[in-house]
């Protein structure tokens, strides 16, 4: 479709979304950008069916040999301003809170798209960070890339023997880990949410000892009443030390096994249009092979555009593929060391809270 | 939230309905039939001396692995599940105590196939024949001694603290010899409520003094309790209820002169609502720490696979190492949510019974008021007899007539003299529990910051021994 390429003309690394707006039911971002040139910034304001019109695009770059090789950065599941259960089940931690992740992600969506040599250059992306005026919003013809023609297939070839080792060791391994890291973010937010729920506990408890004070000056009906107030005060701090946990959890690792889960399932495609091509290309070989005479011909050269085909795949599939390893862990690294940060402060300032009140009830007279 | 305004106590949490006890009818001892078909025995408590604690220890034939860990020694309050059991810490706490009698439950032994608590208290005082020493009592035998108590001492307005509920349920587990979570943690509550049950009777300066306390405290052998029957958790508050029933049904209402017990007594009535309301509050919290104890434990073990599965050698290191964080914090979260449990359900259920007893202290004294006002009206009644023996010239029948009315004259005299004593000692009782409560409550709030603290600590450790391993992912 586009057969134009263009560069960017805006920087890639700090692309922004800084808001979020709802318009009923929808959800539009307010993204801003760069200029290369230094004078200035595009601000854009973009649904979520503007981010698949521009995934749409990069995918039907079909003139670009080896582009079914590409890794592409995931987009999360469209959320709306009132998402209903099944979407926020889907949405998991993207989904919690006001969408301050959520902006990340598309964030991070839009950062990869721009530093990535092959889809930078589609004019999609230039006319979707700088065009004032919301790109067209017509759906984009499904290709390849439909994913409701791939669920079916994939029984059949997913275990489909490779002819390269370095290519299935990836794809095994890809298989397992796509499935561990979608488990350990599911069962991470399990935690993040009983977090949460024990803060909100809290501050019930918090709430309900205020209701026990009782008035008078008998010596000991205030000291009880004290000690409630004071007991309330400790609630009070436990529910904001639950709540930073949760929140710190929730923004570093839970957004990092979001991504990462995301991450493997885009190379889990990724390998699986190259093992289609493959098995294309093998049924071409045969056919070749087989083919009569007078369709030898034809035969011949469908076996040489499909290994043309093949080998462009091949080779940006293993750049790819070194690309994606070394920025996961990239990416894991990050996030261990932000989340263990963190937490680690939240708990040295809880433990020093928790210090002074603990010594302002000793000192108080028994 | 909202706050049932019936009688009956919500149930613990973990086990079933109070309402199920009451199940078994007749005088049968609790659990006693079971015995007889059960292989392994059960638990006893073991009360040792050395302040109000009480620690719950298996008998190591009994015990495989779960479970929290044993002590076999007396140790810190039952707050902190990591027993450490350092004598100078007793010693120092010992000196704090300002008790003379310092009891402790401890260890749940297997005595045959009989449950026996075991009682171990030191003590100062001159009263009992040795200073220290520890005696096995089965839990029928508490309940036997709280049926004593109640029947002598409340008719005086005493506030006798309620022993801890009946359970079926969690029994017959324990003497299966199951070996499940659950049935640890219900030994460990039913050892730490009797502690707590015992420290209450003996800080009482009176019930101290009860000749049948020392016998519980003393002696080698009771005999045994039989009808505790009418002492299980709803039936201890069925007691009460029906007598503030049978106050409330009296003819005569009250002519209450003194304004402070009525308006104590709605004091004591609010106050228990308030409680209540806490304590939905609190178990909420508690079910909540469980759950995060349980999502942590799933969730430790995906990032295990996960970091089995990473190729990167020092990111599959980081990630075990998550894993293993993650492990200790359900540790962590296993001791919050008994630090929570037992350091204020437990002591909100206590105090709710305790609101009990103390109304039914109120409506002793409104019944021995009842009683000197019948009094009065049959003494009246007897002398209008007298008078109109006197006119109708019955000199026989008259003699009896001033014999009765001496008589009623006497009684009148006692009742008067009795409701003025009860209403002196329930002034006094619900003075000492005001203290109580104050003391009780703020010795607990420091248990449990302390507890929080101690545990935060532990928290940063780790997150500072596991930060190296993640900066060292490249």
């Amino acid at each position: 479709m586009m057969v134009m390429t263009s560069t960017l003309s805006v920087h890639g690394h700090n692309i922004k979304v800084t808001e979020v707006l709802k318009d009923g039911d929808t959800l539009t971002f307010l993204i801003v950008s760069q200029k290369l040139s230094g004078t200035g910034e595009h601000h854009v304001d973009r649904t979520y069916d503007d981010f698949e019109w521009l995934q749409q695009l990069l995918f039907s770059q079909e003139d670009e040999p080896g582009i079914q090789g590409v890794i592409f950065p995931s987009l999360p599941a469209k959320a709306s301003a009132n998402p209903s259960a099944k979407v926020m089940k889907q949405l998991g931690f993207l989904g919690l809170g006001e969408w301050q992740l959520y902006c990340k992600v598309l964030e991070r969506y839009l950062r990869q798209v721009a530093a990535h040599s092959i889809l930078s250059k589609n004019k999609a992306v230039e006319i979707f960070l700088t065009s004032s005026e919301p790109p067209g919003r017509q759906r984009a013809r499904k290709n390849l890339f439909n994913r409701l023609s791939q669920a079916v297939e994939e029984r059949r070839k997913e275990g489909y023997k490779d002819v390269d080792e370095f290519f299935q060791t990836e794809r095994n391994h890809n298989l397992v880990l796509t499935c561990y890291a979608k488990t350990a973010a599911e069962r991470f937010l399990d935690v993040v949410q009983s977090e949460q729920k024990i803060a909100v506990a809290c501050a019930h408890f918090s709430a309900s000892l205020h209701l026990c004070v009782e008035p008078g000056e008998d010596p000991d009906k205030q000291a009880f009443s004290k000690a409630c107030v004071q007991l309330s005060e400790v609630f009070d701090s436990i529910k904001k030390n639950m709540t930073s946990v949760a929140e710190n959890d929730m923004n570093t690792l839970g957004l990092g096994l979001d991504l990462e889960s995301r991450c493997q399932e885009a190379e889990k495609e990724m390998l699986f249009r190259r093992t289609c091509k493959l098995v294309e290309l093998e049924a071409a070989r045969r056919n070749a092979e087989k083919a009569k005479p007078l369709k030898k011909a034809a035969m011949e050269e469908a076996k040489k555009t499909a290994e043309i085909e093949f080998n462009d795949i091949c080779v940006v599939a293993k750049q790819e593929v070194h690309r994606f390893r070394a920025a996961r862990v990239k990416m894991l690294q990050h996030t261990l060391v932000q989340w263990c940060e963190k937490q680690l402060l939240t708990a040295k300032e809880s433990a020093d809270q928790f210090n002074q009140q603990l010594q302002a009830f000793r000192g108080i007279a028994p | 939230m909202a706050a049932s305004s019936d009688r009956i106590p919500p149930p613990f949490p973990d086990t079933e309905e109070p309402g199920v006890c009451d199940m078994a009818d007749g005088d049968r001892d609790e659990g006693e039939d079971i015995f007889v078909i059960c292989v392994y025995g059960s638990f006893a408590f073991f009360i040792v001396g050395g302040g109000a604690r009480v620690t719950s220890v298996r008998k190591k034939e009994l015990s495989t692995s779960s479970g929290p860990p044993p002590s076999s020694s007396v140790t810190q309050s039952p707050a902190a599940m990591q027993p450490s059991s350092s004598l100078q810490q007793l010693e120092e706490e010992e000196d704090e105590d300002i008790f003379d009698v310092d009891v402790a439950v401890t260890n749940p032994e297997k005595i045959g196939y009989v449950l026996c608590p075991c009682i171990c208290f030191q003590t100062s005082l001159a009263m009992f024949r040795s200073k220290a020493f520890s005696v096995r009592r089965r839990y029928s035998d508490f309940l036997g001694l709280y049926e004593k108590l109640s029947v002598k001492q409340s008719l005086q307005g005493c506030i006798i603290p309620p022993p801890p509920e009946k359970s079926v349920v969690g029994m017959t587990k324990v003497k299966v010899g199951m070996d499940d979570p659950s049935s640890v943690e219900f030994v460990e509550r039913r050892r730490a409520a009797l502690e707590r049950y015992l420290q209450r009777v003996v800080s009482h300066p009176s019930l101290l003094q009860d000749p049948d306390v020392r016998d519980f405290l003393e002696r080698d052998e009771l005999p045994r309790a039989v009808s505790t029957q009418a002492l299980s958790g709803a039936g201890f508050l069925k007691m009460i209820n029906k007598a503030s029933d049978a106050v409330n049904k009296m003819t005569i209402k009250m002519n209450e002169s003194d304004t402070w017990f009525e308006d104590k007594f709605q004091e004591v009535e609010n106050e228990e609502q308030q409680l209540r309301k806490l304590q939905v509050v609190v178990d909420s919290l508690v079910s909540h720490r469980k759950e995060l104890c349980g999502s942590t434990a799933v969730f430790a073990k995906s990032m295990a696979m996960l970091g089995n599965s990473e190729d990167n050698t020092a990111l599959s290191r980081a990630l075990s190492q998550l894993a293993e964080v993650e492990d200790k914090m359900e540790q962590l979260h296993q001791e919050q949510a008994a630090s929570d449990f037992f350091i204020f359900a437990e002591l909100l259920a206590d105090y709710i019974r305790l609101l009990g007893a103390m109304r039914g202290c109120f409506d002793q004294r409104v019944r021995a008021w009842q009683r000197w006002q019948e009094a009065q009206s049959t003494l009246q009644k007897k002398r209008e007899v007298e008078a109109k023996l006197l006119w109708a010239n019955k000199p026989e029948k008259l003699q009896q007539a001033k014999d009765e009315i001496t008589e009623w004259e006497s009684r009148v005299t006692q009742y008067e003299r009795d409701f003025d004593r009860i209403g002196m000692t329930v002034r006094k009782e619900v003075l000492r529990f005001e203290k109580e409560k104050a003391k009780d409550f703020k010795g607990q709030i420091v248990k449990y910051l302390d507890a929080m603290l101690q545990s935060q600590q532990r928290l940063v450790k780790f997150w500072e021994a596991f930060l190296p391993e993640a900066k060292a992912i490249a």
